[in-house]
């Protein structure tokens, strides 16, 4: 059966229907959450705080937050992740240790985020006594981006070429000056793209934030890192699990905003990956 | 002379100690990781020990209900492990097929261009924030499937199950095709020359030979079917129970560990500490799993060297 010409073409009809029914899913998807939220997305909306109204409900707090939030993690998970991957790529010994920390790092990319909320939970908020602050909210999603960084940068740094550092050492550049001055200018443009799809999915995680306790109603602006918060997903998730429709156009009009945020960062990523690869070319 | 070489020694010695500096720095930085993974151990087990200290090991494993929030307390692990792997059993049948299926195509069918195209596409579904699948799951297609499947409930397993299969689509697609891939032309050419058509030699001896990569694959999709929470917290309700039934509303082990986290649980009670205790069992069913994927893919690219 497998042998006649018609089945390869009923097998390859097979195959083409699913991808474009799973293409055509996405895009009913897409038009059914534009058709729910797009009526709601006014200058109100984004500049309003929760009510219990929903007519007069916005997004701002959330979208201050989600901001916020993103700034705090990349200032904290940028130094701390190129960091580890210069580390481990220039500087390790080929020791069990390194080995240990390279394994350890792929593992925890497969940790569930819950389990960093609850890591959050009781190190930051609890044992460091940071409370619900923004502060906490940050360090614990930085935790849960961090091996994604590490893998990303450490992948854009193997692909500078050995030459490059050879030809600096031959100039008698020391290790750091060799990175400093040659990999990391090389490799940037790599770990910058990768970052910030790392930040992108910071923006989108909700779980570990409720965990550690973010809070689903805000009345105020985040005004330092101690400040209590929320962001766009967890007000996106409050407004869905209320049982009245008004709230649910008002969450629809929330997931567009947040996707068009990551749409943006995406488009960004994207661009400096070309950049990139026409670099490398010249 | 001796002169400029003690300015010379200076010079290299604070060189030096800035060197040093910056490579134990850069240490720091890497051992981060190591103290991530042992303050996950050491809170889980502290927790866990003080959540063990109040119900009994027997209980935990032995009872067949979970009810810690209500008057009358059952500590049975088993209805949310039941919960877990129903949502993530209906996602697999979702993701497998149909990930297996195109990376067949992407790989052995498609040009360089429909490549190209297609594969950022199925990128988004993987980039969609979880809370925006439990929107889909809540209010779009529980709605629709209620139409056919009347006796389906406003929470459910199987509405999740579909949208995470979805989510998890990407990863199933592009591990197996680099499977695929991976598999060395001479077998392909081989098959052919043994007069196999092309869909002979597809099942015959690609997917065959590329087997332990679409596995590894299967289970990593697994790993993250289980650890998945929004889409469940939002869709599938908290209803923790014995049942295969995909049509009721069941609660997983992310999803509790939401719902408690929800609610105003006073810390050091026996419901705050269980959090940690089902985050303890979901680490380590993730773990195993991801150890379990790693081992077999390594197994298998030995295979042809």
């Amino acid at each position: 059966m497998l042998r006649n010409k018609s089945s390869e073409y009923l097998f390859l009809a097979v195959c083409l229907t699913v991808l474009t029914g799973t293409v055509l899913f996405l895009l009913v998807l897409m038009a059914d959450l534009i058709l729910d939220g797009v009526s709601r997305l006014d200058y109100q909306f984004l500049t309003s705080f929760p009510s219990r109204r929903a007519a007069r409900a916005g997004i701002a707090p959330a979208l201050v937050g989600s901001v916020y939030l993103m700034i705090l993690v990349a200032l904290i998970s940028l130094p701390l992740g190129v960091g580890a991957a210069i580390y481990l790529e220039e500087y390790a010994p080929k020791t069990w240790f390194s080995r240990m920390i390279e394994l350890n790092i792929a593992n925890l990319a497969g940790v569930p985020s819950v389990v960093y909320g609850i890591l959050g939970l009781q190190i930051f908020v609890r044992y460091f006594k940071l409370d619900r602050s923004l502060l906490a909210g940050a360090l614990t999603m930085s935790l849960l981006i961090l091996p994604i960084i590490i893998l990303t940068s450490r992948e854009s740094i193997k692909r500078v070429p050995e030459s490059i550092r050879d030809g600096a050492r031959a100039l008698g550049a020391s290790k750091w000056a060799v990175v400093q001055d040659h990999v990391l200018p090389l490799a940037s443009p790599g770990i910058f793209t990768g970052c910030i799809l790392a930040f992108s999915r910071a923006i989108g995680e909700t779980a570990p934030l409720v965990i550690m306790g973010a809070l689903t109603y805000v009345a105020y602006l985040p005004d330092s890192v101690m400040s209590e918060f929320t962001v766009l997903p967890i007000q996106a998730f409050n407004w869905i699990s209320r049982p009245k429709v008004a709230f649910h156009v008002n969450a629809a009009a929330a997931i567009l905003v947040l996707l068009t945020m990551l749409l943006t960062m995406n488009a960004v990523a994207v661009l400096l990956r070309n950049k990139f690869e026409t670099k490398l070319e010249l | 002379m001796s002169d400029t070489n003690w300015l010379y020694s200076r010079r290299t010695a604070r060189r030096e100690i800035k060197e040093r500096a910056i490579a134990g720095t850069l240490f720091l930085s890497a051992a981060v990781s190591i103290f991530v993974t042992i303050a996950i151990v050491v809170v889980i087990a502290i927790e866990g020990l003080n959540f063990f200290s109040e119900v009994r090991l027997s209980q935990f494993f032995l009872d067949t209900e979970w009810t810690p929030l209500f008057h009358e307390k059952h500590f049975g692990i088993w209805p949310l492990i039941n919960g877990t792997l129903l949502v993530a059993a209906v996602a697999l049948v979702v993701a497998l097929p149909l990930g297996l299926l195109i990376a067949i195509y992407l790989s052995e069918f498609a040009s360089t261009r429909t490549r190209s195209f297609v594969k950022p596409i199925l990128e988004i579904f993987a980039g969609i924030p979880t809370v925006v699948y439990g929107y889909f799951a809540l209010l779009f297609l529980t709605p629709y499937l209620q139409k056919v499947l009347p006796d389906l409930g406003a929470f459910n397993a199987l509405s999740p199950g579909i949208m995470m299969g979805f989510m998890i689509l990407p990863m199933v697609a592009s591990l197996s095709e680099d499977a695929l891939y991976a598999v060395p032309r001479s077998l392909k050419d081989g098959a052919y020359a043994l007069g196999s058509s092309k869909l002979q030699m597809i099942f015959g001896v690609l997917v065959p030979s590329a087997l332990g990569g679409i596995v590894a694959s299967f289970i990593l999709a697994m790993s993250r079917a289980v650890g998945e929470t929004m889409i469940v917290t939002i869709a599938a309700g908290q209803q923790p129970k014995l049942s295969l039934d995909p049509t009721e509303s069941v609660a997983t082990m992310t999803a509790y560990i939401v719902q408690v986290s929800l609610g105003d649980t006073p810390h050091g009670s026996v419901e705050y500490y269980s959090i940690f205790v089902v985050g303890g069992m979901l680490f380590l069913i993730t773990l195993f799993l991801n150890f379990l994927s790693f081992k077999i893919r390594d197994k298998f690219s030995l295979s042809f060297r």
